[in-house]
C-alpha cells in the first residue's frame, strides 16, 4: 500500500515538474500582447463613438506594439512546438492560434493604414478578434507548453 | 501628321478594345465631364514611386517648332517661376512642411516617397536668371533674396515682388535691372502653417495690383489629422496688398497648387490636386475656374457632389453646396503649375493654359510627368489636352525629371521649373 502512495506521488510529483510553462521572456511577450491589443480594441472603439482622430491614432501604434511582441512571443512557440514529441495537442493549438493573431493583427494593422474613417468599422471588427485571440492564445500558453502527460 | 497618327492609334484602340487601356481610356478621365468609377481601396494603398535617373544628354521632347534648353542647374528645389517686365526670371527654391508623422503608415510612406524626390537640401531662396543679349542663353544665375522659409508662389505688379513663403506672405521693393534685393522683405500677412501637411502657397494677384489670391492647401489627405487642424486650410484667400487683410475668397479646394488671372476676365483660375486612396482612377485632379464664396467639395464630397465617405462626422449640408470644377486633368497627375498663354506661343497654342504635371504616386501606371496645353475658346477649356512637354519618363520606368511651375515668357517661351532634376527649361518657340 505504502508503495502504491510513494508511487502515485512521485508520479504527481512528476507530473508538478513536468508543466512546461514559457520563460520569462517568452512569457512576457507572450502576456504583452495582450494588453496591447485590447488598448487597441478601446481606442478603436472611443474613435468609432467619438469621431476623435486621436483616438485612431493611438490604436494604430498599439497594434504595432501589439505584433512586435505577438511576433516575437510566435517564434518561442514555434520553437516550442518544434521541440515537442508529439506536434499536436496544446503545442500545436498555442501555435495556431498564435498565430491567427498575428496574421489577422497584420490586417488590422493595415486596415489602420487607412485615412481617417476608411479604416471603419472594419478595423474595430478585426480589433475584437484579434483581442480573442491573443487572450485565448495567452491562456494556453501561459497554462501548460505541452500535452497533458507528456514530460 | 500627328492628328493622323493620334487617329490611327485610337482607331487601332478600339478594335483592340480591352488592350488599348490606356489610349481608350483617355478621353474619360480629361474635361467637364470625367467618368468616376465606385472609390475602391485594396488593404495596401497602390504605390509606384519612380527611380530618379540623370538627364545625361536627355532633353525632354517638345512640339514640332518648339526647341528645349536647360536655362539653368544645380538649383535647390525650383518649383515657381516669374518672369519681371525687363525679361529676368526669377525661381522660388526649397521645400517645407513639418507635419509630424502620426501613425506608423506615416513613418513607412514617407520613406516610400521620399525615394522618388531630390535629396537636394531646401534653398530658401529666390535666384534670378538673366538672359541679357537675348540669345537664350541665361548667362547670369544669382541669388536675389535668401533666408527665406520654403518660399513658393511669386507675383508682381508696379514695383512690387511678393513672395508666399510656406508661413507668410511678404514683400520687396523691386527696381528694374535689380539682381538682389535691397535688403529684407516686409511681412504683408501671416499666413497658415501648422503642420503644414501641403505646405505650398500658390499665389497671384489682381490684375490692378490691390489684392493677392494664395491657395493655401489641407493638413491631410482626408481628414486623418483631425478636424481641427482644417481651420483655414483647403482654401484661396483674398489678401489686401495694403493693409494684409484677408478673408477666404474660396473654400473646399483640397490642395490648389496654382493659381492664375485670365486675361481680359480678370477670372481668377486654379489647379487643384485632389484626395488619393480612393482608387486609381479617382480623384481627378482638376482646373477650374474659383467662384468668390465658392465651395468646392472638400472634405465632404468629391467632383461636386460625389460624398467621400471617410469624413466623419460628415455634413450634407455641405455635400449639397458643392460646386462641380471646370475641367478633369486625371486623377494623381499632380498638377502643380498653371498659366494663361498669349499669342506669342504660336497659333495652335495660343488660347489656353499650360499645366505643370509633377506625377503620380498612388497609381500602378504612373500618370503626369509632363507638360500639357489645355485649349480654350471663348475664355473657357474646351477640348482634350495637348501634351507639351514630355519625356520626364525613360521608357524603362525612371524619372529624369518632374515638372513644377510652368510661367508663359512674353518673349515666346514657356519656362518649366524642374523640381527632381533641380533645373530649369526653357522651351523658347522658333520664330
Amino acid at each position: 500500500m505504502t508503495v502504491i502512495t510513494h508511487r502515485t506521488q512521485t508520479t504527481q510529483t512528476t507530473h508538478s515538474v513536468s508543466r512546461h510553462v514559457p520563460n520569462p521572456v517568452h512569457a512576457t511577450l507572450l502576456a504583452g500582447s495582450v494588453p496591447l491589443f485590447l488598448g487597441a480594441m478601446l481606442s478603436d472603439i472611443a474613435y468609432f463613438k467619438t469621431y476623435e482622430i486621436q483616438w485612431s491614432n493611438f490604436s494604430a501604434w498599439l497594434i504595432a506594439g501589439g505584433l512586435v511582441f505577438c511576433g516575437l512571443a510566435l517564434l518561442f512557440a514555434l520553437a516550442n512546438l518544434i521541440g515537442a514529441r508529439h506536434k499536436q495537442g496544446r503545442p500545436l493549438i498555442y501555435f495556431a492560434l498564435l498565430l491567427a493573431t498575428w496574421v489577422l493583427g497584420f490586417f488590422n494593422a493595415l486596415e489602420h493604414a487607412k485615412d481617417a474613417w476608411a479604416a471603419m468599422p472594419q478595423g474595430l471588427v478585426l480589433s475584437v478578434i484579434v483581442t480573442l485571440l491573443a487572450c485565448a492564445a495567452s491562456w494556453i500558453g501561459l497554462s501548460n507548453l505541452r500535452s497533458g502527460g507528456e514530460a | 501628321m500627328k492628328h493622323s497618327s493620334a487617329l490611327t492609334t485610337l482607331a487601332m484602340a478600339a478594335l483592340l478594345s480591352g488592350c488599348g487601356g490606356e489610349e481608350q481610356n483617355a478621353a474619360q478621365h480629361y474635361g467637364p465631364d470625367p467618368k468616376l468609377p465606385e472609390p475602391e481601396r485594396g488593404l495596401l494603398p497602390s504605390m509606384k514611386i519612380a527611380e530618379p535617373t540623370p538627364w545625361g544628354d536627355q532633353l525632354p521632347t517638345v512640339p514640332d517648332g518648339f526647341s528645349v534648353t536647360a536655362i539653368a542647374t544645380d538649383l535647390k528645389i525650383p518649383r515657381q517661376t516669374l518672369v519681371l517686365p525687363n525679361g529676368d526670371i526669377l525661381v522660388a527654391e526649397g521645400r517645407g512642411g513639418n507635419a509630424p508623422k502620426l501613425k506608423p503608415k506615416d513613418v513607412i510612406a514617407d520613406v516610400i516617397k521620399a525615394r522618388g524626390t531630390t535629396s537636394v537640401e531646401s534653398g530658401d531662396r529666390v535666384t534670378l536668371l538673366r538672359d541679357a543679349d537675348g540669345d537664350g542663353e541665361y548667362e547670369l544665375q544669382t541669388v536675389f533674396a535668401e533666408d527665406l522659409n520654403a518660399p513658393y508662389g511669386l507675383a508682381f505688379h508696379d514695383g512690387n515682388l511678393y513672395v508666399a513663403n510656406q508661413d507668410a506672405l511678404v514683400r520687396f521693393d523691386y527696381q528694374g535691372g535689380q539682381t538682389e534685393a535691397s535688403g529684407p522683405p516686409t511681412q504683408v500677412a501671416e499666413l497658415p502653417s501648422e503642420i503644414n501637411h501641403h505646405w505650398t502657397k500658390a499665389l497671384t494677384i489682381s490684375p490692378d495690383g490691390q489684392y493677392l489670391y494664395v491657395g493655401i492647401g489641407s493638413n491631410s489627405n482626408i481628414t486623418e489629422r483631425g478636424m481641427e487642424a482644417e481651420i483655414d486650410r483647403a482654401m484661396v484667400w483674398q489678401i489686401n496688398a495694403d493693409t494684409g487683410a484677408y478673408k477666404p475668397y474660396a473654400t473646399g479646394l483640397r490642395n490648389p497648387t496654382a493659381l492664375a488671372i485670365q486675361p481680359g476676365s480678370g477670372q481668377l483660375w486654379a489647379v487643384v490636386n485632389e484626395r488619393d486612396e480612393l482608387g486609381e482612377d479617382l480623384v481627378p485632379d482638376y482646373l477650374t475656374s474659383v467662384k468668390e464664396g465658392g465651395f468646392y467639395g472638400w472634405p465632404y464630397a468629391y467632383w461636386g457632389q460625389n460624398v467621400d465617405d471617410r469624413v466623419r462626422p460628415q455634413d450634407p449640408d455641405k455635400v449639397a453646396a458643392s460646386i462641380t470644377p471646370d475641367y478633369a486633368l486625371g486623377s494623381h497627375v499632380a498638377a502643380l503649375g498653371l498659366d494663361f498663354s498669349s499669342d506669342v506661343m504660336g497659333e495652335r497654342f495660343a488660347e489656353g493654359v499650360f499645366i505643370g504635371e509633377h506625377g503620380s504616386w498612388n497609381r500602378k501606371e504612373p500618370v503626369g510627368y509632363k507638360v500639357i496645353f489645355v485649349p480654350f475658346q471663348n475664355g473657357r477649356p474646351a477640348g482634350q489636352p495637348i501634351d507639351f512637354v514630355t519625356g520626364f519618363r525613360t521608357d524603362d520606368g525612371k524619372t529624369r525629371g518632374r515638372p513644377v511651375g510652368v510661367t508663359v515668357d512674353p518673349r515666346g517661351a514657356l519656362i518649366v521649373a524642374d523640381d527632381l532634376a533641380n533645373v530649369v527649361w526653357r522651351v523658347t518657340r522658333e520664330q
